[in-house]
């Protein structure tokens, strides 16, 4: 295995020369640099990084990376990003979106990229509000939601990104929060590692038009009660005091404490990201403080063919097998007829 | 089968199928004209179908039809008035009766004008009578019993029996036309090779017809039309989007790369993804997009990773794609956007043709959005201008609409075959990589394109994207700067002109009248500028390809002539462009918006018209 090069990078390798222009102290800032970190411990060689986004404040992204990049049109990324993959499966590709570029506008492509299953990572930056276009309610804004077009509050049920990744057949669903750049570095590259669309929702604050939204759970005083950092194959434990736990009790969720009601350790549930059934992925991803923690970390990975690979699998065995080679033998086939 | 001496030989005749849209008449028509190809006629089709696969039976809304002209000569339309017409119920008698000539000939299936038909064709009695057709050769033929008594011994169902009935006409024709059964009868060997008894009950029923013909006689004299002298070589039959593929594939292969087509199905367009879906023996990606804005999405994705990027469409289509072409256009990245036009506005007239979609394509978009468009002008030549916006993308790094339209996506002709090795080859302008840092805004000196570097290639990072650029890629909105960029965009697509072929005049170089055509309706105006300058007319015309820009002739030609008739179907988009590019001329239009091609005879009279007014 002599030729395989290795690519030592630091995460200053993949900033670009672009002043960052995000206001001081947005969530985007964090993200970037969890970013950098993950792919420089990647190993894949600069070149082969592809970012793509679309419109909005995190769509600004990609001129920020010292890499192959792509700003869109809003929300058309997945579109975009699935291009990009289909036409060189070599590549790592990765696609930069928002709440509203990912879920309104681009809605209908996002879906799509996850029921085709193509090999891109999705980091799809949350901050429930539209940040560009300066204070405007967003597809995951919570219900009641008073901004610039819901003066009297919303009156819309919000999309909850990891229910919507699990309808569409998706395989791969993070979460995490901004602020938290180890826990983000590693979501990123357990993402870049699967093969098939990888979702990551991050917790994003917007300093100036939703400031706080996140709070409630990622605040350093209370996040340790109020969210569960899931891990593949250990017990779904939580709290300060490691304490709490998730069991099933029928077919919900509940939140226990250790040493109550003769709960002891092993009866707490134990993470299996890679179980194909969804259903408790999907329960995972749906809990809301305060009734249970917000659940961050891979809670669902789960292996299955690429749209890529397998095309590039058709192709291959239909080359194989195929009487045409090239145009030639295309425009002569079937009936033809000579004039002398 | 010893036929009668009353033989008469003619240059050239349109035989039109009509039937039901479940009567299969499409098929009918195309095994003819393979027929007549294989036989070395130079044929021109058009099928003519409703929107609906099924309107409601016996209906004139149902009715459709497919359109032969073959002769002996070169043949550049599917003809205006049918010589022949084969209706297999009244609904098609009244659609098409006044389309066919004075005195021609119409078979109809009797046994299919019961009382309940007519009364859906909205006929009250003998529709012979009614539609004034005595004169005519009419020739009332028992089909449906026929082959009924025919297949009688075949055990078949009595839907599959009824569905050879096309055949059974088609057997009729033949005779007519002395044409050999077998190609169509190994057309059947091959498509029911697992069902051979519904190849024979076919092959049965085309006899039967054959047999019917030659007995009743009633079709004489048998019409004979000898082969067409047309240029040694290989050819085949093509349709419009057929042909179109197969030049996105030619041009791939010229340039050496790999191709990309995202689309979304839309009427009469989606015959170029099927097409192209089909072709992974040619290493063709093809991906089936949720929605016309993904199909070109997902191209320009592909193009901005390195391969030739196409996307197909028809008019509703390429106004859900005008966001993205603004992108294409500000990242300057090659791709070819088809536009198979049809009836519009809104959803139209799906199968319909029409030219209406030109301004559309030059000016549908926010900003400065200069683009090239291309137009082609024959099923066959549809080849050579998918394989130019595909040469002019790669080589100038630019979007490229190339026109075609639902008359020339399913018309077909019969089409030398070229060869590869005569085709010139594409090259794309890829970056260098010796010029790092790479400038993704620097320009060729000649073209103004700028340089193509392909992700996974070292040392050419870049970013590029919808917003506003310097030449070295910082995001900038600097006035003089976006100003400086408009200009090079604006040039940039000027300057393909210099690239592209001048326009060719038929007929004199200098005189009364130059009609001025584009796209499609070359046939028609070619056809009817021929017989113009029998009559002693002095007529030229030109049939644009290169809409923009326009050939670099094309103001010193127009200024030869004392009037430009522009030729277009819609209300004057070609016209009023011309107006705006060369306002110097006197133009005067001729127009038609009916979903149809236009005739010889309507171009010949709106032409005498403007001449008698000079």
């Amino acid at each position: 295995m002599t030729e395989l090069q290795t690519y030592q990078y630091t995460p200053k390798d993949f900033k670009s020369d672009q002043e960052v222009r995000w206001c001081p102290g947005c969530g985007d800032h964090a993200v970037l640099n969890a970013v950098q970190k993950a792919l420089s411990e990647l190993g894949i060689p600069r070149e082969k990084f592809v970012f793509i986004s679309g419109i909005g404040c995190s769509s600004r992204f990609p001129y920020y990376m010292n890499t192959y990049g792509f700003h869109g049109i809003h929300g058309r990324a997945s579109a975009i990003a699935t291009g990009v993959k289909i036409a060189n499966p070599e590549l790592s590709v990765w696609q930069i979106t928002g709440d509203g570029d990912a879920l309104a506008i681009g809605g209908n492509h996002f879906i799509h990229a996850v029921r085709r299953n193509i090999d891109v990572n999705i980091i799809l930056f949350n901050n429930e509000i539209y940040g560009l276009t300066k204070g405007q309610y967003s597809p995951t804004s919570e219900k009641g939601l008073v901004t610039k077009t819901s003066p009297f509050g919303t009156i819309e049920e919000p999309f909850s990104v990891g229910e919507l990744v699990v309808g569409a057949k998706g395989r791969f669903f993070a979460r995490t929060v901004d602020a938290n750049v180890t826990l983000s570095t590693q979501i990123y590259i357990q993402a870049a590692k699967h093969k098939g669309t990888s979702v990551i929702e991050v917790l994003q604050n917007c300093v100036i038009f939703n400031d706080g939204i996140h709070d409630t759970v990622t605040n350093k005083d209370f996040r340790d009660d109020r969210t569960i950092t899931l891990k593949h194959g250990e017990p779904m434990i939580f709290g300060k005091e490691n304490d709490k736990g998730l069991i099933l009790e029928g077919l919900k969720l509940k939140v226990v404490k250790i040493g109550e009601n003769d709960i002891t350790r092993k009866d707490i549930l134990v993470h299996d990201a890679s179980e194909p059934n969804p259903g408790l992925h999907y329960m995972l991803a749906n809990m809301r403080y305060p009734n249970y923690p917000v659940a961050l970390g891979v809670i669902r990975s789960v292996e299955g063919n690429t749209y890529d690979n397998d095309l590039t699998e058709q192709i291959n065995n239909i080359r194989k097998d195929s009487k045409i080679k090239c145009l030639n033998d295309l425009l002569n086939s079937g009936s033809t007829w000579k004039v002398k | 089968m010893g036929k009668d001496t009353r033989v008469v030989s003619k240059e050239e005749v349109v035989i039109r199928f009509s039937g039901d849209s479940g009567d299969g008449m499409q098929l009918t028509g195309t095994l003819f004209s393979d027929t007549a190809a294989l036989y070395g006629n130079d044929l021109t089709t058009f099928p003519d179908y409703p929107a609906e696969i099924r309107a409601p039976q016996g209906t004139v809304g149902g009715v459709s039809g497919f359109q032969v002209h073959l002769g002996h000569s070169e043949i550049e339309t599917p003809g205006d008035y049918a010589d022949v017409l084969v209706a297999m119920n009244p609904a098609a008698i009244k659609a098409n009766a006044a389309m066919v000539k004075q005195g021609g000939t119409i078979i109809y299936d009797k046994d299919n004008f019961t009382e309940k038909n007519l009364e859906k064709a909205g006929y009250t009695g003998d529709p012979v009578a009614e539609e004034k057709l005595e004169t005519y050769n009419i020739i009332a033929a028992p089909i449906t019993s026929m082959v009924k008594e025919a297949l009688k011994n075949f055990g078949l169902d009595p839907k599959s029996v009824l569905r050879t009935k096309n055949m059974f006409a088609l057997g009729m024709v033949y005779w007519l036309f002395d044409r050999k059964l077998k190609y169509t009868e190994q057309f059947f060997d091959k498509k029911f090779a697992q069902k051979p008894e519904i190849a024979e009950a076919n092959k049965v029923a085309l006899r039967a017809g054959y047999y019917y013909a030659e007995t009743i006689e009633a079709l004489t004299p048998v019409i004979k039309i000898q082969p067409a002298q047309i240029a040694p070589g290989t050819y085949r039959n093509i349709n419009g989007n057929t042909a179109t593929a197969w030049g996105f594939l030619a041009a791939a292969e010229k340039a050496g790369m790999n191709i990309f087509i995202g689309s979304y199905p839309i009427t009469p367009a989606t015959g170029i993804l099927e097409e192209l879906a089909a072709r992974k023996d040619l290493g063709v990606k093809s991906f089936q997009a949720e929605d016309e804005i993904a199909g070109i999405c997902s191209a320009l994705g592909a193009s901005f990773a390195g391969n030739l990027a196409i996307t197909t469409t028809s008019g509703p289509g390429l106004a859900l794609k005008s966001e993205a072409i603004g992108l294409a256009v500000m990242a300057e990245l090659p791709i070819v956007i088809v536009d198979v036009q049809r009836g519009g506005p809104s959803t139209g007239l799906p199968t319909k043709t029409e030219q209406a979609d030109l301004l559309q394509a030059l000016y549908g978009r926010n900003g400065e959005s200069p683009v090239v468009v291309l137009a082609a002008s024959t099923p066959a030549d549809c080849f050579k201008y998918a394989y130019e916006a595909a040469r002019i993308a790669l080589e100038h790094m630019t979007p490229v609409i190339l026109l075609t339209d639902g008359y020339l996506a399913n018309g077909s002709e019969p089409w030398r075959i070229p060869d590869m090795k005569d085709i010139p080859d594409i090259t794309p302008q890829f970056a260098d990589t010796s010029e790092i840092p790479f400038h993704p805004y620097k320009r060729n000196c000649d073209t103004l394109a700028r340089y193509w570097a392909i992700p996974g290639t070292p040392g050419l990072e870049h970013r590029i994207g919808g917003l506003e650029k310097t030449v070295k890629g910082t995001v900038s909105y600097l006035p003089d700067n976006h100003e400086l960029m408009v200009n090079f965009r604006a040039e940039k697509v000027a300057r393909v002109a210099a690239k592209i072929p001048e326009i060719k005049i038929v007929g004199e170089d200098s005189g009364d009248l130059l009609l001025a055509g584009w796209g499609g309706s070359r046939g028609y105006l070619i056809t009817a500028v021929k017989e113009l300058q029998n009559e002693g007319y002095k007529v030229s015309i030109v049939n644009f390809n290169y809409i923009n820009p326009l050939p670099k002739n094309t103001e010193s030609v127009f200024s030869r002539f004392k009037t430009i008739a522009v030729a277009e179907l819609n209300l004057g988009q070609f016209a009023s462009y011309l107006r705006s590019v060369f306002p110097g001329f006197r133009y005067e239009q001729i127009n038609k918006v009916k979903g149809m091609p236009f005739t010889t005879v309507e171009i010949k009279e709106k032409c005498i018209k403007i001449l008698e007014g000079n």
